[in-house]
């Protein structure tokens, strides 16, 4: 009997033509791996946020073989010598095993937390970057609501996450959280009562908020993420603007093998960021914590800096407490209850809320550049100098000491420059913006400034202007571009004057010519390449 | 029978009579001594009292603008000294706050003005105006023995937690207070030091005397702040022990700057 030539080459062929005989996948894999993507940096900041959340699923689901979420009491016996023999909650001490005696149980820990700050910090980044492009305007507005309902689960999430160990900063946190919700009118002491099953601390919260953070919350945004990244494929990817980019076009790389390998390796890239910073920068120290006593509370007590912006809140707001028909209003109500809701709906709703000042009802696929719309531009700048004074004040007690400043006049700094400095900010950010469409439109006019100095006849001093077309109009003037939404060149070796921009990470991609240029002025070869938008 | 009665009872009269005699110079001499214990120190401890008058004379060079003639303090500048004995002075001398640089909301550590043998000859004149907490001399030994014994090391771990943290912090970097004040670092400071400012509570400090921490309890809190300062982070580098507040700058500094830049490695730039 002959055996059968085994054909290594014919292999990927013959199963993919057993599945598709059975599974009929030729056609909708096609279309995937042949879509088309927009080619950008910054349309890879969301992707840092996807690839921390399967790092987060990756390393939670190595700590949840070793954590007890349990808030029964127990005396600490494993190798951290100066807690042994201290009374704890089995949560805290699971979490002490899981640093000390399970063997890689910190590093991953570290990563764990690690992770979660990358996944925040990366929402807000990716947030910052679809609002200043406008990519949330119609047909994508309800992406944006739900990458905004991502950013609120993500909030809770992790705010649940580093409570369940149990630890005196997470107890000093969970303090404020039972704090917050009782002073809610009517409903918060219930509330309160409902959420701890008692009074605080009571003996379930550890329990209830860990199901919630391994369980519902993280399947939530599971789901969530899948129509998120669904709509990206179904609506396509909105693109910036550019020669040959239209509203109803998406010029870029395929799927496959470009975006494939691209973003294979950077999720390689993000979870080595993440295993690095795990396993070289101390995170969340527990142990230093001790374990959660309602009568220890450290001074240099934070949240994580994705809920600080709200303890900076508190920290800031005036200590009014309201009181009339025998209820008292206290006065982490208007920063904590009122603040937040505003944080989480405002934002939420902004494309709503933009569409009805500007009454722009039209599909948009191209992106606007910052300046293009400087109204925007300015809220977004106005709103992260909000966050940032927000978000510095919740840790003002520690840049007070650190960098020798009155802690009252932290406070008081902040109180008056969350007043002043986002309406400043609103008006320079508009300036900005405006003086670089002006100075677009004037290279666009009168061409690329050369920095080459010439005197005339007459004694005056001029700078030559390199045209960027060579039309005239029938003065014999060159003729006046038209803006197109994207980048003008600015500077002569952005068309070609200099040697070849030296390009590649680590070695020229294209080594720079010998030969010299040619003289810039009067060459007319040249400034047929030069075009608005040039790549 | 009657004979033998008279002489016994003579012997025994003269007996008593020195006895008396004995007791009640006992009496005189006792009485003496106790009233005048100063005149008996200075004939038997020459060497005290030259220590005294030498820290007196540097009191009267160096201290006395702000704490006044004999330490009774000068109003706005300075408090009296009459009884804060000399662990407070040993403690504000030697960690070089004291001569202060200017009147501000705290006195910093600084390299010390005097050598240790000059703060304990002013230490001793404050002593001797009105006594006060004096500083035990075998300190290191007893923190030696918590260190040798684990439970206490965590006991000290828990009185720290639940006595300095709300000041000092966790992890003993310190903290801010009201109006410029401040809890200092306890990173680098001698176990005397921490013993003496338990002890007698400097500044904004609160007194934590022995009936409040006892001596041993000190000892404890100072081998887990020794515990603390000496050990090294399991987890990497610390970022300062500061918290959430360096963690979130760590983030956008390291995890976020990397990754910009690795976005800017992998994909179109304009």
């Amino acid at each position: 009997m002959k055996r059968r030539k085994f054909d290594a080459k014919q292999m990927p062929a013959k199963i993919g033509n057993e599945l598709d005989d059975r599974f009929k996948l030729a056609s909708p894999v096609r279309g995937l791996l042949t879509k088309v993507f927009p080619d950008h940096w910054s349309f890879l900041l969301g992707e840092i946020a996807l690839f921390s959340f399967i790092v987060l699923l990756l390393t939670g689901t190595f700590l949840a073989l070793f954590f007890e979420p349990s808030m029964v009491h127990v005396v600490y016996d494993g190798s951290y010598t100066p807690l042994r023999g201290i009374g704890m909650s089995k949560a805290y001490e699971s979490t002490l095993h899981i640093s000390f005696d399970v063997r890689g149980g910190l590093v991953i820990r570290q990563m764990h937390h690690w992770a979660a700050l990358l996944f925040v910090a990366s929402i807000l980044v990716h947030m910052g970057r679809v609002f200043f492009s406008g990519a949330f305007r119609k047909p994508r507005e309800a992406n944006w609501v739900i990458g905004f309902i991502l950013f609120i689960l993500a909030f809770f999430e992790g705010l649940m996450g580093y409570s369940i160990p149990d630890d005196g900063l997470s107890g000093t946190g969970l303090r404020i959280v039972h704090g917050i919700t009782e002073s809610i009118p009517l409903i918060g002491s219930w509330a309160a009562h409902a959420l701890f099953g008692g009074e605080y601390p009571g003996e379930v919260i550890v329990t209830r908020f860990y199901i919630l953070h391994v369980l519902l919350i993280p399947g939530i945004m599971l789901a969530l993420i899948a129509v998120h990244v669904g709509l990206v494929f179904a609506q396509k990817h909105s693109q910036w603007p550019g020669p040959g980019r239209t509203e109803h076009n998406v010029v870029g790389y395929r799927m496959f093998p470009n975006y494939v390998s691209k973003q294979g390796g950077f999720f390689m890239l993000v979870f080595a960021v993440i295993a690095l910073m795990g396993g070289l920068f101390q995170i969340n120290p527990i142990w230093l914590f001790g374990p959660y006593e309602a009568s220890v509370v450290s001074s240099g007590s934070q949240p994580d800096f994705y809920v600080m912006f709200l303890d900076g809140l508190v920290r800031l707001f005036p200590s009014w407490e309201l009181s009339g028909f025998g209820f008292t209003l206290p006065a982490v109500f208007w920063p904590a209850v009122v603040g937040m809701g505003v944080a989480f709906t405002v934002p939420l709703l902004y494309p709503f809320i933009e569409r009805r000042f500007t009454k722009d009802k039209a599909h948009h696929n191209l992106l606007e550049r910052p300046r293009d719309n400087p109204t925007r531009t300015a809220v977004g700048a106005m709103v992260t100098s909000i966050w940032l004074i927000t978000t510095i004040t919740g840790a003002n007690d520690i840049v007070a000491d650190k960098f020798n400043i009155s802690l009252n006049a932290m406070t008081w700094g902040g109180r008056i420059g969350i007043v002043v400095i986002p309406v400043i900010t609103f008006f320079i950010t508009r300036r900005i913006c405006l003086g670089l469409q002006q100075h677009d439109r004037e290279v666009l006019a009168h061409g690329i400034e050369t920095g080459i100095m010439r005197r005339d006849a007459n004694g005056r001093f001029y700078e030559v202007h390199q045209p960027l077309t060579s039309e005239v109009d029938e003065h014999g003037h060159p003729k006046v571009l038209e803006y197109n939404g994207w980048t003008v060149p600015k500077k002569m070796n952005r068309v070609g004057a200099l040697l070849p921009a030296v390009k590649g990470f680590f070695k020229p991609v294209e080594l720079p010519s010998e030969t010299p240029r040619r003289e810039v002025e009067g060459d007319d070869r040249s400034r047929e390449e030069i075009e608005a938008g040039r790549r | 029978m009657a004979v033998a009665t008279r002489r016994r009872s003579g012997w025994r009269r003269r007996l008593g009579a020195f006895a008396r005699f004995v007791a009640a110079l006992a009496l005189v001499g006792g009485v003496y001594t106790a009233f005048a214990p100063g005149v008996y120190a200075e004939e038997t401890d020459e060497s005290f009292q030259a220590l005294v008058e030498q820290g007196e004379e540097l009191f009267n060079n160096s201290c006395i603008s702000c704490h006044g003639v004999n330490a009774e303090g000068v109003d706005g500048r300075g408090p009296s000294l009459i009884g804060v004995g000399s662990a407070s002075v040993e403690f504000q001398v030697n960690s070089g706050r004291m001569p202060m640089a200017a009147q501000t909301a705290q006195a910093e550590r600084k390299p010390p003005m005097f050598t240790p043998e000059e703060a304990t000859a002013i230490a001793a004149y404050i002593q001797s105006l009105g006594g006060g907490p004096q500083t035990p001399d075998n300190i290191d030994a007893m923190v030696a023995d918590v260190l040798a014994d684990p439970t206490g090391l965590a006991e000290g771990g828990d009185l720290f937690r639940v006595n300095c943290s709300s000041c000092h912090g966790f992890s003993t970097g310190g903290g801010a207070l009201s109006s410029g004040g401040f809890a200092p670092s306890l990173a680098g400071v001698p176990t005397e030091q921490l013993y003496q400012a338990m002890l007698t509570g400097p500044q904004n400090m609160p007194v934590f005397a022995d009936n409040q921490l006892t001596p041993e309890q000190k000892a404890q809190v100072i081998a887990y702040i020794e515990y603390l300062n000496t050990d090294q982070d399991p987890g990497g580098w610390g970022l300062g022990r500061f918290g959430p507040s360096t963690e979130g700058i760590a983030i956008f500094l390291v995890g976020i700057t990397t990754l910009a830049v690795a976005t800017l490695w992998i994909a179109g730039k304009s």
